[in-house]
């Protein structure tokens, strides 16, 4: 099948001449759940935006469900809905109308049995004839949401939902999320939050200054790039590694009580066995044995740290 | 055409209009009242008849045109400008509407303000003055080429304007002027043959001649002269806004 977003080459230029996207090219398929990470002004907003028709792009191309976004706007944007990463809304209108307002926006026929819904699903009803003004920075939030969701948009692009939102919020978002890609909406968000990245997403792309470093399947890419750590807790501080241990890539823990062994969990050998028997034969007696596994958080940032050097 | 769309803004135009609509109504009818008790009755006093016409009647058509023009500018500038300002502006950009339809619905809804605030300002007159309306048809034709044309002006404001301040500059600092030497409250040949070689290139001279010739049969320029220079007018706006479309100035990055 088509991808349903299809990015190829993208670049942008802002007018002062700063390149904040260098080439990008990326496909997502129908359905899917994918998290875009990377540091501030990576560009993820950027990409979003020329993706929404917000700015425009300096070249590439990109299809919503097979629609140009330059020739066949009106289709392919139809097809999009949008929370912003900042917030905002007229501040003097009502919960209702400012949604009402999008629905039509989008060229949806009035339809208050489905604004009805997703206000009560965001917990927005009893609000809905509240001023923007009275609501607190969550409930705008929430209502940014709504808005995007008016006209049931096939593709949501979320850009830093849950930057500064509450626990219940983020909870709130993340059942969302999960209702519609249970309808088969297919779901683009922007995070700095790698727990986030880890909870909800099928793929995680990274990005930074402005280049796509990889997209991977989060499963794939937490294996594929997975180091384990092996924690060997001792009785007794040593001050240096002793001589019998030093052909292995061992670190000494910042109290002295632990060595730290660092392998590979695709290896053909791990290299456990032989180490835990040097360990005994160097006459270090064991408290306790750990394992760790790295996060996306240390692939973020070693993938990060290797792009800038 | 997105009529859904169209329909969408102009509504939630109209909404911020009705949410205030005492104040939309009673400040035009007192500034209307106001200007009758000065310009009717003070000056009037002093001036019977101009072309036949008494004083206190002559006024009303510059009086309506003085209201609609700002009103139509001030609306439809702050209705594009506050989307910019507050960032809602994001909407507009990524939604399935052409930039034609966006101008459609936000000069529209800022058109029909001024339309009705002429409306009651007219309403406010026969209170203080018998008017017979002798082209009814021709004054309702040039007060709705008014409001749209001036609405698509102040669009084009609301695009250019940066920050608030800038916002205000160009009624204030050019169309209140031209008004008010557009001979809101005088014939124009009532001034010394100089003033009234350079009023000739003053475009509202035109408007106001046209529209108060629909109420009374009386123009300072031919009533056709008028017609041209509101349908040039109107052409240069539109072709204003054509090319804000065509680059995306002021509003896509
Ligand atoms: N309107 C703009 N004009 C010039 N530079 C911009 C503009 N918007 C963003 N940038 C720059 O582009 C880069 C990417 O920004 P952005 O896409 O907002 O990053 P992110 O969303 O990943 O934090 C940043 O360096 C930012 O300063
Ligand atoms: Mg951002």
């Amino acid at each position: 099948m088509a991808p349903i977003l299809d990015i190829k080459n993208l670049r942008k230029s802002y007018a002062g001449g700063f390149e904040a996207l260098k080439g990008v090219s990326l496909q997502i398929e129908q359905g899917e759940i994918i998290a875009l990470l990377g540091p501030n002004g990576a560009g993820k907003t950027t990409l979003i935006s020329t993706v929404c028709g917000i700015t425009s792009a300096t070249s590439g191309q990109i299809k919503v469900g097979g629609h140009d976004i330059n020739t066949d706007f009106r289709a392919a944007r139809r097809m999009i809905g949008l929370v912003p990463q900042e917030v905002a809304l007229e501040p003097f209108e009502t919960v209702i109308n400012t949604v009402k307002f999008s629905q039509g926006l989008f060229g949806k026929k009035r339809d208050i049995g489905a604004i009805e819904k997703i206000l009560k699903q965001l917990s927005l009803f009893d609000k809905r004839n509240n001023q923007l003004k009275e609501l607190s920075g969550g409930m705008k939030r929430r209502v940014l949401i709504a808005k995007a969701l008016a006209h049931e948009p096939r593709v949501l692009f979320l850009d830093e939902p849950t930057a500064g939102v509450d626990v219940e919020l983020r909870k709130d978002m993340w059942d969302i999320v999960a209702d519609l890609k249970a309808d088969g909406v297919t779901i683009i968000l922007t995070t700095h939050y790698i727990e986030e990245a880890e909870a909800i997403a099928d793929r995680v792309g990274i990005i930074a200054n402005g280049e796509l470093l990889l997209v991977e399947d989060k499963t794939k890419l937490m294996a594929q790039m997975g180091k384990k750590q092996l924690e060997v807790q001792l009785t007794a501080p040593l001050s240096a590694i002793p001589d019998g241990l030093v052909s292995y890539d061992l670190t000494l823990g910042p109290s002295g009580d632990a060595l730290i062994y660092t392998y590979d969990t695709n290896a053909e050998r791990t290299g456990i066995t032989q180490l835990l028997n040097d360990v005994a034969k160097a006459g270090l007696s064991l408290r306790d044995v750990v394992t760790r596994q790295s996060s996306l958080e240390d692939i973020f940032v070693t993938l990060v740290k290797e792009d800038a050097a | 055409m997105n009529w859904a769309a169209i329909r969408a803004i102009y509504i939630f135009e109209m909404s911020r209009f009705f949410r205030t609509f005492l104040q939309s109504l009673i400040s035009p009818v007192i500034s209307t009242s106001l200007y009758f008790v000065v310009f009717g009755a003070a000056i009037g006093s002093r001036i019977d008849e101009v072309n036949g016409v008494s004083y206190a009647a002559f006024i009303v058509p510059g009086l309506i045109m003085l209201t609609v023009m700002t009103q139509a500018i001030s609306n439809a500038s702050f209705g594009i400008y506050f989307p910019k300002f507050i960032g809602t502006i994001y909407e507009l950009l990524s939604a399935p509407i052409s930039f034609f339809e966006i101008v459609l619905g936000y000069v529209g809804a800022a058109a029909t303000k001024a339309w009705f605030i002429g409306i009651i300002i007219l309403i406010t007159s026969f209170f203080f003055v018998r008017i017979d309306i002798q082209h009814p048809i021709a004054m309702f034709a040039f007060l709705i080429l008014t409001c749209i044309s001036f609405a698509l002006f102040g669009f084009i404001i609301g695009i250019w304007a940066k920050n608030f301040e800038q916002l205000q500059l160009v009624p204030l600092l050019i169309v209140t002027p031209l008004v008010f030497l557009g001979g809101s409250f005088y014939s124009i040949t009532m001034l010394p043959p100089f003033w009234q070689a350079v009023s000739m290139f003053n475009p509202v001279v035109y408007l106001i001649s046209g529209f108060r010739w629909a109420f009374f049969g009386i123009e300072d320029v031919p009533v056709m002269t008028s017609l041209f220079s509101i349908g040039l007018f109107s052409g240069l706006c539109l072709f204003a806004v054509y090319w804000i479309f065509k680059t995306g100035w002021r509003i896509r990055q």
